[in-house]
């Protein structure tokens, strides 16, 4: 198994954490990760309100470097963590090539620095390539740090599912659940796991992005942690959990599934730069490590740690 | 200002015209079911409900749409497009929208286009965004003095946690061509 690795700017930003897990996991599991070569910014979701034609040139200049330059790696597939980039680069997929139109707007804006794309390449999510080229069963082989007594909450988001469902329900995702389940980890069964957390709104509408945090976190009670898949979901639950909290919410750490899998495998704190998480502060991670790797495990758990 | 003042004089009219003559046909075969507004997360913060909005829009209504403040409340978190039972592109139209506010200018389009176009600025001169000076170009554009102000808590804490980069070259200006070709096509300056 082997791909083309897109990483996207948040991952070299401030969700480096997200970046490190995913590599070091993704190795544990025989999963190959090539980077793709000298890529750029896929717009996120700030080019389609700014130019239609970036919106889509953005993101199919990385899939022309791997079509011109990866190729004959027997590199066909692009796997990308974050759920903006994921949809950006499947958008060339679905909206661009087949349009006879809008794809020679596309190249012609590529022509400009030598490039031009096809069509030929296969846009994954990680949660993707996980579910169906890797699967829970392999995940629990590796299983040296059981998740036991731990119970998790999968939040998916908006934008893998949506509006392309290529490998979930979108109504009700479950994607999720094996993995949790191969790490002995219970799920929380919540409405909220595919509500949109405000992504940009956060900028400039803080008020509108905060009401529906605090509506997620709410539905997240009873859970010891979240677990996230994009890194914009990840630093909205996080990082207002304060503001949500007085919009009714409740606070509870919030980690990206990699990060969780790495520590289920026995990979370290440092490893997995649990320190980077804004909702891991020391007495969280005590509070995780009392209920999920106690020595010996806790009978029924009547530790308050978290939510307390 | 009226119709025909708009289309004699508008420089931005050509790219305002394309963009309005798709979103008609991007919302043509609408009917009025309501799915959409009902879906729709921040629908308490719209003025106009989607459904509506997309009534204007056949209808022309160029200066409501424009006074409205519903499609800057869109999060592109595509519940509606989902669930549209045409199957209508209906987080595109609202990006659209956007667009097309930001080609007419106006004050409000300006503060609620500032980080998009911050964003976008920030990826033309490094190829990646650098979320350090790419707030920054926000905090310049939105022209609030008290907006850099709010973000004080959270930087604080991300630096402690070493969220924080510095800015550096990135990957220069590697597609700055793309940037000029688009432009050039789209008829933006
Ligand atoms: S869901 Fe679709 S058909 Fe129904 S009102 Fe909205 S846009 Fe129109
Ligand atoms: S994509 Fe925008 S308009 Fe549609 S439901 Fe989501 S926030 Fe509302």
């Amino acid at each position: 198994m082997k791909y083309a690795y897109y990483p996207g700017c948040s991952l070299t930003e401030s969700a480096r954490e997200f970046d490190v897990s995913t590599r070091l996991v993704m190795e544990r599991l025989g999963v190959e990760l090539v980077e793709i070569p000298d890529w750029t910014c896929c717009g996120a979701s700030a080019a389609e309100p700014v130019s239609k034609l970036m919106h889509y040139a953005l993101p199919a200049r990385n899939l022309a470097i791997v079509e011109q330059e990866m190729a004959d790696q027997g590199v066909t597939d692009v796997l990308a963590p974050c759920s903006a980039c994921y949809l950006n680069l499947l958008k060339v997929d679905r909206e661009v090539v087949g349009d006879r139109s809008l794809h020679g707007r596309v190249n012609e804006v590529l022509a400009a620095s030598g490039l031009h794309y096809r069509g030929g390449v296969r846009v994954r999510h990680l949660l993707d390539v996980l579910k169906n080229d890797v699967g829970a069963r392999i995940v629990e082989q590796k299983i040296t740090d059981g998740l036991q007594g731990m119970r998790i909450a999968p939040y998916y988001g908006c934008q893998i599912l949506r509006p392309y469902p290529v490998f979930d329900e979108p109504g009700r995702p479950v994607s999720m659940e094996p993995f949790i389940q191969a790490m002995g980890g219970e799920v929380h069964q919540w409405d909220m796991a595919n509500r949109c957390c405000g992504a940009s709104l956060m900028m400039g509408h803080a008020e509108v992005a905060i009401r529906s945090v605090a509506d997620i976190l709410s539905d997240a009670a009873g859970a010891d942690a979240i677990v996230t898949v994009c890194p914009l979901c990840q630093m909205n639950l996080e990082a207002y959990q304060a503001k949500a909290r007085r919009a009714g919410g409740q606070g509870v750490p919030v980690l990206y599934l990699t990060q969780l899998m790495g520590l289920a495998m026995g990979l370290s704190d440092k490893d997995m730069q649990l320190s980077a998480n804004l909702t891991m502060t020391p007495a969280v991670r005590r509070g995780i490590a009392a209920r999920a790797w106690a020595e010996p495990a806790p009978e029924d758990g009547e530790e308050t740690g978290l939510n307390a | 200002m009226n119709q025909a003042v708009r289309e004699t004089w508008s420089p931005a009219l050509e790219a305002d015209r394309m963009v309005l003559k798709e979103l008609r046909e991007a919302v043509g075969a609408c009917m009025q079911c309501g799915t959409c507004t009902a879906s729709c997360p921040n629908r308490h913060a719209m003025d106009i409900t989607p459904r509506a909005m997309w009534r204007m829009i056949q209808f022309g209504m160029l200066d409501e749409i424009l006074a409205s403040r519903t499609f800057w409340m869109c999060s592109a978190c595509y519940m509606c497009t989902l669930r549209c039972p045409r199957g209508l592109k209906l987080t595109s139209a609202m990006a659209a929208l956007k667009r097309l506010a930001g080609i007419e200018g106006g004050r409000s389009a300006r503060k609620n286009q500032a980080f998009y176009a911050a964003f976008m600025d920030d990826v033309e001169a490094h190829g990646r965004v650098q979320e350090t000076s790419m707030m920054q170009r926000y905090f310049l554009k939105a022209r609030d003095p008290m907006l850099p102000l709010s973000y004080v808590p959270l930087g604080v804490r991300m630096l402690g946690k070493g969220k924080v980069r510095m800015p550096g070259r990135g990957r220069g200006g590697v597609l700055r061509p793309l940037f000029a070709k688009a432009r050039e096509m789209e008829g933006l300056s």
